[in-house]
């Protein structure tokens, strides 16, 4: 017997076996797995970039509407260009250029260990920071500065939350607070996304007279007069969402985070 | 072939709706009925991954070794239903963020495997097709029954449209908020499949015990 006739004697033989036996078997859930496997990694990669660029779009629309600048017949990409990205370092308060502002991905940064910094001390419960945080800065019509977007995020009950908070241009006042990403149960903990909550951010104020954080998200009653900008109605049935919000405005606001910034900004010494 | 096809795409419909009949698919029927629009997304996701799923399993079922047939079965609904999320997250955005985990629960979903294994495995691709678009729909039915109940008497709005004003924006209507909990689409299943059973009788299932009354004085 010849080789070839060795070779198609077993192609014969594995023929005739049935279907149940171990060699068909094998066969059937290795190609079947191949098979899969080609169409969904094809898939991904295939749709990344058209993912990618909804994920993009998705941040510019919650800069936006954090901004106020938002309606749903606007066209996102136009009206965002408007506003100018810069890259802030968090430890001297100041722009800088060290990255790339319209391409840095500070929640990658804030993963890799020469970007980021691991935090001692972390009420937000976010482990590591960002060494650089990218600021939406959005001008008046003569070119000033209105209003700038900080980037925020911290764990709450469930998931870290991701959003931005607007502070007008005197580095106090809160013009809005809103979250594009957080997976906090439905109803209760997912109402930081209810549109009539966030309307009570607009108009607070973060630091006290002594330049302190004062803000607070807190379920006591609001204080009558001035001492009520400082407080933010904690959500019904919500405890631990609202804490986790109330423990990352500060953290953000406070020294760790942009108080160095909006401090230079306020002083002019930028 | 044309009449049966046709009887395999509205039997599921009421008659042996896989939901209130056959009782399978009920979680994800509470996950995401809070909101017409998703219920109608999920809907569309899972008559799709049905019946595409039917179909290929047919189209093999011959070769496929029964030793490991559940494997093989799962392996294509879970590539099917990782191409819709795929093709979710890269079309329709908004959807997939607020489906988010429940797409990629279609795998788990018994309507899809039971089909599979209940028909495709025994009939030709194109009535297995047909049998997975038909219980498909009879789910997206009643998924779209309940998402209308609980969207508009839980928020007051049908498809984002309010229909009915509320007190917190300015209305009359006071929202049930039970009906935004996922318990709230167990009643109304429940009234559905005590209506559809109203309505048809021979869908009632036959006591298994029978209450006696015990004789006095043992």
């Amino acid at each position: 017997m010849s080789d070839q006739d060795t070779k198609l004697g077993a192609w014969a033989k594995f023929k005739a076996l049935p279907i149940d036996s171990t060699p068909k078997t094998l066969l059937v859930a290795f190609s079947l797995c191949l098979f899969c496997s080609m169409i969904v990694s094809g898939a991904a990669v295939y749709l990344k970039p058209v993912q990618e660029a909804n994920k993009a779009l998705d941040k510019k629309k919650n800069v936006l509407q954090v901004a106020g600048l938002y309606s749903p017949d606007v066209d996102i990409d136009e009206v965002f260009k408007q506003i100018e990205i810069k890259i802030v370092d968090l430890k001297t308060g100041r722009y800088t250029d060290v990255v790339n502002a319209q391409t840095y991905d500070q929640k990658a940064a804030s993963k890799d260990p020469s970007m980021s910094i691991v935090l001692t001390n972390d009420p937000a419960s976010i482990k590591r920071q960002a060494k650089y945080a990218s600021v939406y800065i959005v001008p008046t019509s003569d070119g000033s500065i209105d209003k700038i977007i900080l980037p925020i995020h911290g764990y709450g009950l469930w998931s870290t939350l991701y959003g931005f908070i607007a502070i007008k241009s005197d580095g106090n006042e809160i013009a809005g607070l809103q979250f594009y990403e957080q997976g906090e149960t439905p109803g209760l903990g997912a109402e930081v996304d209810n549109p009539i909550w966030r309307a009570k951010w607009p108009g607070q104020k973060v630091y006290g007279d002594d330049g302190k954080v004062k803000i607070s998200v807190s379920k006591n009653p609001k204080p009558a007069g001035e001492a009520g900008r400082f407080h933010v109605d904690a959500l019904a049935g919500a405890t631990l969402t609202s804490r986790g919000v109330d423990n990352l405005v500060k953290f953000w606001m406070g020294e760790q985070g942009f108080k160095l910034f909006l401090d230079n900004l306020k002083n002019g010494s930028l | 072939m044309a009449d049966s096809n046709k009887k395999l795409v509205l039997d599921p419909l009421i008659d042996n709706n896989p939901i209130t009949l056959q009782v399978l698919g009920v979680c994800s029927a509470l996950a995401v009925t809070s909101s017409l629009k998703v219920a109608l997304v999920m809907a569309i996701a899972v008559t799709l991954v049905t019946a595409f799923s039917s179909f290929f399993i047919s189209l093999i079922r011959n070769s496929i070794p029964s030793s490991i047939r559940i494997i093989v079965q799962m392996v294509i609904i879970a590539s099917l239903v990782i191409l819709v999320d795929q093709m979710l997250k890269a079309y329709a955005f908004e959807v997939s963020k607020t489906l988010s985990v429940f797409v990629g629960l279609i795998i788990t979903n018994c309507i899809v495997m039971g089909r599979a294994e209940a028909f495709a495995m025994q009939n030709p691709p194109v009535a297995s097709f047909v049998d997975g678009i038909g219980n498909g729909l009879g789910y997206g039915l009643v998924l779209l029954l309940v998402g209308i109940v609980r969207e508009l008497f839980g928020s007051g709005k049908l498809f984002g449209f309010e229909i009915l004003p509320t007190v917190s924006n300015g209305g009359w209507y006071v929202p049930n908020g039970l009906l935004l909990l996922p318990p709230s689409a167990f009643f109304v299943i429940g009234m559905l499949i005590w209506a559809f059973r109203t309505w048809k009788p021979k869908q009632v299932e036959p006591a298994d015990f029978k209450i006696v009354v015990q004789s006095e004085g043992h």
